[in-house]
């Protein structure tokens, strides 16, 4: 359980971080910004991996895994995790919207009711 | 002729909120006997497919009706939402349509919220031996109390009781967000947010075959669960 420390911490702290992206308040310009950087990012990496495929290695070897092809699929794991989470986060957003919007409909429509025609008593 | 006993006659400055979705079939006797004692009652129609919308309008509740299926605890927070907007009623009674509650009960805690000065009573069927959930039933509903008041800092003995008497002031404190079944729980939330006193009383649950197969499986407490811890 305690070999290849540095590339579990890692991962570990990935799906924490996914977890924290679950349970937080609604996200910010702030949070939008951070998310482009973390793409450009991405995007560097991606193209370095492409470009220098023994970097990749180099790395994996680094945090203590053997190929980088394996180092990817855990990045990619994460990044899925991630993008759940994103998505969840969305869906829920939007689901409220739509909560709001069709109570307000019925709402109009029973309370003009309501005044209209009073209730016998 | 003597001055109305505080325990007789119709209860006029309390609405019954009840959220229905395909009740059809025990609708109209429910919010029959309601109507004795609670003569307001507001149904809110989460889209039945069933008439249920009908059958209460029948029976002479206000209706509301959804355009499509939004859940439970949506159609909770349209039925409170029109009680503030379209009545000026000083308490909102949350009442299952499936007949498990007892109209008694909910007419002696509007009367407790009365006489108390409390602006929350919550039912609930575990302060005394009357109810029987069964043994299944009773330790999932445990754990549901359990973590309500880890969440919301209250001393609640029973978490996920439909029946319960918000005052004016603390119902205009709900905001519920979950549609689903986990509202149980932020409903107490937003409710002990808001400061106000309440109390709990003890409430019979009338388990019915029809109540039981409508109820809460107990499958569902999992999706509770995790709606619950994630929001």
């Amino acid at each position: 359980m305690l070999d290849q420390p540095l590339i579990k911490v890692i991962l570990l702290v990935g799906i924490v971080g996914v977890t924290v992206l679950l349970t937080r308040s609604t996200a910010g310009a702030r949070h939008q910004a951070v998310r482009r950087l973390l793409l450009v990012g991405f995007v560097l990496l991606a193209a370095m991996a492409i470009l220098f495929p023994p970097l990749l290695t180099q790395v994996a070897r680094f945090v203590g895994v053997g190929r980088g092809a394996d180092l990817l699929l855990y990045g990619l794991t994460i990044t899925f995790l991630g993008y759940v989470a994103a998505s969840y986060r969305r869906m829920r957003q939007l689901e409220q919207q739509n909560t709001i919007l069709a109570r307000q409909l019925a709402l109009n429509h029973a309370v003009h009711e309501a005044r209209h025609r009073p209730k016998e008593s | 002729m003597s001055l109305t006993p505080p325990d007789a006659g119709p209860i006029e400055d309390a609405w019954l909120v009840i959220p229905l979705y395909n009740e059809s079939t025990v609708l109209g006797e429910v919010i029959a006997e309601a109507r004795k004692t609670f003569p307001h009652v507001v149904c809110v129609d989460d889209a039945s497919t069933d008439g249920s919308g009908a059958v209460a309008r029948r029976a002479g509740a206000a209706l509301v009706t959804h355009p499509f299926n939004l859940g439970q605890g949506a159609a909770l927070q349209t039925g409170i939402d029109y009680v503030l907007e379209a009545t000026d009623a000083e308490y909102v009674v949350t009442f299952d349509a499936d007949g498990q509650h007892r109209v008694e009960d909910a007419a002696a805690m509007v009367r407790r919220a009365r006489e108390e000065d409390v602006a929350i009573v919550f039912g609930s069927r575990f302060l005394d031996g009357r109810t029987k959930p069964g043994l299944l039933r009773r330790i999932i509903l445990k754990g549901a109390v359990w973590i309500t008041n880890q969440q919301t800092g209250l001393r609640l003995s029973d978490a996920h009781n439909g029946l319960r008497v918000i005052r004016r002031d603390a119902a205009e404190g709900l905001h519920l967000a979950q549609n689903r079944m986990a509202h149980a729980t932020e409903i107490v939330l937003q409710l002990s947010r808001t400061k106000l006193p309440w109390v709990e009383h003890p409430v019979l649950i009338v388990y019915t075959d029809y109540s039981r197969a409508k109820g809460q499986s107990l499958i569902n407490s999992v999706n509770i669960l995790i709606d619950t811890i994630i929001k």
